[in-house]
């Protein structure tokens, strides 16, 4: 029942999204400068029935109906309700719905936004947003159906991964697609704009907000991606520069680089052309993580769907997307004259755009590299940690220098910033550096500047936000989004260097000794919860210096519904330093593995991309008040 | 210019895709196959049923050795047996056993039940040998030749695919 | 001006320096840069399977002997091939992986250089 519901909502979609590409070619000739009515019903009763096709498919979840194969093969009638919700797009198929979903919903906000504007260039937009729309509704319609049924229906689901059953990971995938999916409708924008040869300032206008929105929610959904994986993988990272990690890290650097362009296509109209080919390839960035991510072509510790016939056919939409793109981009290629003056504050968005270049082409790199080399030479080679961080650390600093520099330069002038002043910060987060480096563990010549380097931002930022505070100015959100990089950067460097990390193996009842830690292994206890079996080791642990104590209760827990064992981490977050605790058994031994750690300032540094994206919300905000 | 630049980036991300198309069809399970036609290392192992031990240079000894790791905890090793004992009935090729992270009666049961292919049988008590053979998951099998050359590796239980290949590779 | 920070940035420089690693540090540093290759993704470090234990007692065993960082890279590269090690090595094969950033980034320079100096219309970066 549901399953039919559900295939006729989404094939109606589809038909709506087939008329309003349709109807759009033949209003486009139309002399008339109006938007007939009817666009604005087409597209509104797509959006209703998309949106109709997700809830008959949360429906289904909610109330475990498993004739859905979908939900049978993803859900669980003892999950808890939480869990069932969210378990709708823990999956490739329902998750591809909620893709559409906002597509079809950023298609119908910018219909509506600035209504009875261009009206040739919103049509073009809409054609195309419909394209793509229509793409991925055949995708789902034919080969990842969340609503295929099975028959008889089973009475009981095959429930959802435990690792996935997580409440950050709920709502990772929502956040996640608001960013990046929604980088859609700049993508279309851009070739209509190249269509219709709309003015480059009226397109900044026009797209201004979307990139704003995508990149905020971008770097949310990015947040909550690293803070599920520091509890729940359990190894107490946070980023670990796996190709999924990267597939979400690479639009956001677009995503960075083109709002950044578009200060200057909207103060000074240039740059018109590069900001066209940021939108354009965002998007596309975009879909190629996603091609990366559900192909399964990367071997990742995120593989949660994949599916060589998806990634095929993920693959022909992307070579058609970047065709297409491709053709429109050269024959409506913009001319324009640009004269950039050294120094002045659209050479410093350059000089950003030149960084975020850099660092999308090394992730790319590195992301891709092993994939190339495996197919064109049959060998494999992997890519970890150590190569981002030596190719990207001495880039840091001259970066977080520009940041700091560029902010307070003046458009069109080249005029020098009060020089003594910026030798003055320098100097006092030098000596801050100097006097607090005390640091056990190595640290490098380039650590120490990037250190100094992110004081140097961060106390600029505090200078600039105090007087945007004062001139009320829409510099604030900047000033704020910056002092949160700049936060980033110290606390992620801080955290590398004065983190510690033991492992050791104890039975019940013994302590270890630490250099300023006793851990004491107080007993074990095996409980039964609704959808798994638990092993909870309790510890004791003793900080020597300070005389505190905590206890801390990894988990070995056993799921039911698929039979997985998952080790969980037990962590006592405090605002300047964690503690980690996870712990392992050993085959036929009383002896259990455990890894004791101390993480100082986690809590900050989820802090500060809270702060980057807040700056990014707020303009969202002041832009709808003005 | 225009019309170069246009067919340089058409034909830059068009050999990207074919990459991506290519790289959809290759084999994701990793294999050692690298080691295949390189010599193992010379290693010592204690023998399983009596004290002392044995050294791998002694197996030029053998026309052709299969260096088969097993345990008796193991399910698929249970699988493999029987093609192991069909291969110990060929004269031209000798079976080590690698008796791996496991416990000697409970070994021994396991071969008194199945039958013993084994010439030898050593063992690895701590795995940590293992790692000298390049070994990461049992079972595992190693056929290498008299100069102690490895011509095939094969992860995972063997089957009867691969022991007519070995009856061909052996010359019998 | 500029002399003041070369001084200070050497003295942090030297102090930062005699800081090494401690022996029990440099394991987990190679368990973070080791593969484990039956899981997905995951290092030596992070993994729990019997495969990761076994590798983590072989390495503790061969810094005990006191092999160097590097030569225990290059054992296990030779016995399971570079895929074990996620700081690819510094070689022939890798040297596209290795340069090829830096080279981007140079030209984007001389780019921007041209942007800057020619003052014609160029905005395609």
């Amino acid at each position: 029942m549901l399953s039919k519901i559900g295939i006729l909502s989404t094939l109606i979609s589809t038909i709506l999204s087939f008329l309003l590409v349709y109807q759009s070619f033949s209003e486009v000739k139309s002399k008339n400068n109006i938007i007939s009515k009817k666009f604005y019903y087409l597209s509104f009763y797509q959006l209703l029935f998309i949106i109709f096709s997700f809830l008959i498919l949360l429906f289904g979840y909610i109330f475990s109906d498993f004739s859905l194969i979908n939900v049978y093969e993803n859900s669980h009638t003892t999950k808890p309700l939480f869990y069932k919700i969210t378990g709708t797009w823990g999956n490739h198929e329902g998750s591809l719905l909620l893709w559409i979903n906002i597509m079809v919903l950023f298609s119908f906000l910018f219909l509506v936004y600035k209504k009875n504007t261009e009206k040739k260039f919103k049509l073009f937009t809409l054609i195309f947003q419909n394209i793509l729309i229509l793409f991925f509704l055949i995708f789902l319609l034919t080969n990842s159906n969340p609503f295929s049924e099975i028959y008889p229906a089973p009475s009981q689901g095959m429930g959802l991964n435990p690792i996935l059953q997580d409440p950050a990971l709920g709502i990772h995938p929502p956040l996640l697609y608001l960013g990046f999916v929604s980088s859609s409708i700049y993508f279309s924008a851009a070739l209509a704009s190249l269509i219709c040869r709309l003015e480059a300032n009226v397109f900044a206008k026009f797209i201004k907000l979307w990139v704003v929105i995508s990149w905020s929610f971008q770097t949310l959904g990015i947040l909550v991606g690293s803070i599920w994986a520091y509890y729940e993988l359990g190894w107490g990272g946070y980023w670990f520069w796996d190709p999924v990690e990267n597939s979400s890290l690479m639009p956001w650097f677009l995503m960075t680089a083109l709002f950044h362009s578009l200060l200057v296509l909207e103060k000074k109209n240039g740059l018109y052309a590069w900001v066209l080919i940021l939108s354009i390839l965002t998007f596309i960035m975009s879909v190629t993580g996603t091609f990366l991510v559900r192909s399964g072509i990367l071997n990742s510790v995120h593989t949660f769907a994949n599916d060589p016939s998806r990634g095929l056919f993920i693959l022909i939409f992307l070579a058609f997307m970047i065709s297409m793109s491709l053709i429109i981009l050269f024959k409506y290629f913009p001319n324009e004259k640009n004269n950039f003056l050294f120094l002045s504050k659209e050479s410093f968005v350059l000089f950003n755009n030149w960084f975020m270049i850099f660092f999308l082409t090394v992730v790319l790199i590195g992301t891709l590299y092993p994939l190339f080399l495996e197919v064109l030479s049959k060998e494999k080679v992997s890519v970890g940690p150590a190569y981002y961080n030596i190719v990207l650390a001495p880039f840091i600093v001259p970066f977080l220098f520009l940041m700091s520099y560029g902010p307070q330069s003046k458009w069109f002038s080249s005029k020098l910033v009060d020089v003594k002043k910026m030798f003055f910060i320098i100097l006092l987060s030098f000596s801050l550096v100097f006097i607090f480096a005390n640091f056990e563990k190595d640290s490098s010549f380039i650590t120490t500047l990037i250190l100094v380097f992110s004081i140097y931002l961060i106390l600029q930022s505090f200078l600039d936000l105090y007087t945007s505070i004062k001139n009320n100015s829409f510099n604030l959100s900047r000033s704020i989004s910056h002092l949160g990089f700049g936060m980033l950067i110290f606390f992620i460097s801080t955290n590398n260097i004065l983190s510690t990390e033991s492992n050791f193996n104890l039975k019940v009842g013994e302590t270890k000794k630490l250099t300023n830690y006793s851990i004491k292994f107080n007993n074990l206890k095996i409980l039964k919860e609704k959808n798994y079996e638990t092993l909870v080791g309790n510890f004791l642990i003793t900080d020597i210096k300070n005389y505190k104590e905590e206890n801390l209760k990894p988990e070995i827990r056993v799921y039911n519904q698929p039979k997985i064992v998952t080790y969980e981490s037990s962590i006592k977050s405090k605002i300047l330093s964690d503690t980690y605790l996870t712990m392992s058994n050993l085959a036929g031994s009383e002896f259990y593995s455990i890894r004791f750690q101390t993480k100082p300032f986690m809590n900050l540094i989820w802090i500060s991309v809270l702060i980057i994206s807040a700056g990014g919300f707020l303009r969202i905000l002041r832009r709808e008040n003005k | 210019m225009r019309k170069f630049l246009f067919f340089l980036t058409f034909f830059g991300t068009l050999s990207i895709i074919i990459v991506f198309y290519l790289g959809l069809k290759t084999e994701k399970i990793y294999s050692t196959k690298d080691l295949i036609g390189k010599p193992i290392s010379e290693v010592n192992l204690d023998l399983l049923n009596t004290d002392g031990s044995f050294n791998t240079s002694e197996l030029k000894n053998n026309n052709f050795t299969l260096i088969n790791f097993w345990a008796s905890w193991c399910g698929p090793c249970r699988k493999e047996h029987k093609y192991l004992i069909e291969l110990s009935k060929n004269d031209n090729i000798k079976i080590l056993g690698v008796n791996f992270k496991d416990n000697k009666l409970k070994a021994n049961k396991f071969l008194n039940k199945l039958g013993n292919p084994y010439f030898l049988i050593a063992k690895d008590d701590s795995g940590k040998k293992s790692i000298d053979f390049g070994v990461y998951g049992i079972p595992e099998s190693i056929l290498i030749d008299k100069n102690l050359v490895i011509i095939q590796k094969y992860i995972g239980p063997i089957n009867k695919k691969d022991v007519k290949y070995i009856f061909n590779a052996i010359g019998s | 001006m500029k002399n003041y920070f070369k001084i200070i940035t050497s003295i942090i420089f030297l102090i930062l320096s005699s800081n090494c690693f401690s022996d029990e540090n440099l394991n987990y540093k190679i368990y973070k840069n080791l593969r484990c290759l039956v899981c997905q993704g995951q290092t030596i470090a992070d993994s729990n399977s019997d495969f990761a234990m076994t590798i983590k007692s072989v390495v503790d065993d061969k810094v005990k002997d006191g092999m160097k960082e590097n030569e225990i890279y290059n054992f296990l590269a030779d016995k399971y091939g570079d895929w074990i090690l996620y700081k690819p090595p510094f070689k022939l094969k890798n040297y596209i992986l290795w340069f090829l950033p830096y080279i981007l980034f140079f030209l984007g320079g001389i780019l921007l250089l041209l942007i800057f100096l020619k003052k014609t219309p160029l905005s395609k970066k």
